[in-house]
């Protein structure tokens, strides 16, 4: 989706603000969130690709708003909810109770004892190359185009870098496809490549000299250049 | 704390109990699981393995081959098992830079977890399109000789970079230069500095 989140190339946004002294967790909810997200994955719940995407579905303004570990919140709580795995009405429920006494711990409105410690993490977003026998379409140095398209649902092929002349760095195996796998549609692996775009091709006349970009695209991206 | 970091709206901070309590009481997120996440990564927050082997790679040029030709082997050695990083190189002709475009994707077993301003709108915007400009804001000047090679972790594979050796670092032996390798670096938008002259 043209999401505001494929920012590559835009404008606006100022200087980078770096932060000296950061801390690993700037709250401790914060590392609350990352334990849920980390737990529901590892009960497969959502994989990696749904997770992006549930990201990628908040209110644009929102997203730009929201700190990281505030998108990934709300990210992860749309798709616990969508699959059934919390209810909008509990949910709801614990919210108001948390927003009555908000120095509470979690642990307080529950009335039975905790059931049995879950099972340990499992793999998470390693596990992505398939050795489906697939020959890839190009070899390095191949001239390629990247298709001009805007689908309406998750890819990894950047606004930036559709309709663009490019050159096959190198192939990096086959991998999972997150188009269909954030969709419920399947694996459908297909090769991955390292696509080396010269910015001229990226940004026009306001490319800064020398410059090359390197973006890592599905097969099905890429079309025969000439 | 800068726009990065607005104060946070305790609304947020309850939606993360509320979500947090009920999971617990569905046996989906341990007890300790939070503390547990905590200790793991305030444990382990710097650039711990990527400057180890960066340092081995300047220090021992065999190694340094194993590193940009099969990162996976070379980081066994490190205990660690990584099958998905590509290490490339910064040289007097080439300065290569990683970002993240589409979310914010970064090599966490090399890294630690990633500074927030890697996560926010300004590098992720910028990084692509004008790097020679964002990394001279960021205190790093690049020659204009020199091509700037920008990767853009849109896949799971993940970049770390093999930062140049600074000079006056002829004598330091491989534990003595690990120090010096920051994150920065090892995420193209710093050198490596050499050592300050011991105060005499």
């Amino acid at each position: 989706m043209d999401g505001v989140h494929d920012l590559g190339g835009m404008q606006g946004f100022g200087p980078v603000e770096r932060e000296e002294n950061e801390p690993v967790f700037h709250a401790a909810w914060e590392a609350a969130v990352l334990a849920i997200q980390r737990a529901g994955g590892a009960r497969g719940f959502f994989n990696i690709d749904e997770f992006r995407h549930g990201i990628e579905r908040m209110a644009p303004a929102h997203y730009l708003r929201a700190t990281y570990y505030e998108k990934w919140l709300d990210g992860v709580t749309r798709l616990l909810l969508e699959k059934g795995v919390v209810g909008a009405e509990e949910l709801a429920a614990r919210l108001a109770y948390f927003e009555q006494r908000p120095d509470a711990p979690a642990t307080e409105p529950l009335t039975a004892p905790l059931p049995p410690r879950p099972p340990a993490n499992a793999k998470w977003a390693q596990d992505v190359i398939r050795e489906t026998g697939a020959a890839p379409r190009f070899a390095d140095g191949d001239p390629v185009r990247t298709r001009d398209v805007h689908p309406p649902g998750h890819t990894r092929l950047p606004r930036y870098a559709r309709g663009k002349r490019g050159l096959i760095h190198r192939c990096h195996g086959v991998h999972v496809f997150p188009d269909s796998h954030a969709h419920g549609r399947g694996e459908q692996p297909q090769p991955l490549y390292s696509v080396r775009f010269d910015a001229r091709e990226l940004w026009g006349e306001s490319a800064e000299p020398n410059q090359v970009v390197h973006i890592d695209l599905w097969e099905s991206y890429l079309l025969p250049g000439s | 704390m800068g726009k990065n970091h607005p104060n946070v709206d305790p609304y947020v901070v309850s939606r993360v109990r509320a979500l947090e309590s009920l999971l617990l009481e569905k046996g989906i997120l341990a007890p300790d699981a939070v503390d547990r996440v905590i200790e793991r990564y305030e444990a382990d927050t710097g650039p711990m393995v990527g400057a180890r082997a960066v340092a081995r790679a300047w220090t021992d040029p065999r190694y340094k081959r194993l590193l940009l030709d099969d990162p996976r082997t070379a980081l066994a050695r490190f205990d660690l098992d990584y099958q998905m990083l590509m290490v490339v190189e910064n040289t007097d002709a080439l300065h290569n830079l990683v970002v993240c475009t589409l979310c914010s994707c970064y090599p966490w077993p090399v890294l630690g977890l990633p500074p927030t301003w890697y996560k926010m709108p300004a590098y992720r915007s910028r990084a692509v399109s004008e790097p020679r400009a964002l990394l001279g804001e960021m205190g790093l000047a690049i020659d204009p000789r020199r091509e700037i090679r920008v990767w853009d972790s849109s896949a799971e594979m993940r970049y770390m970079m093999l930062p140049q050796r600074p000079a006056g670092t002829e004598g330091l032996g491989e534990a003595e230069l690990v120090p010096l390798i920051t994150r920065d670096a090892l995420i193209g938008v710093a050198d490596v500095r050499p050592p300050a002259p011991a105060a005499r």
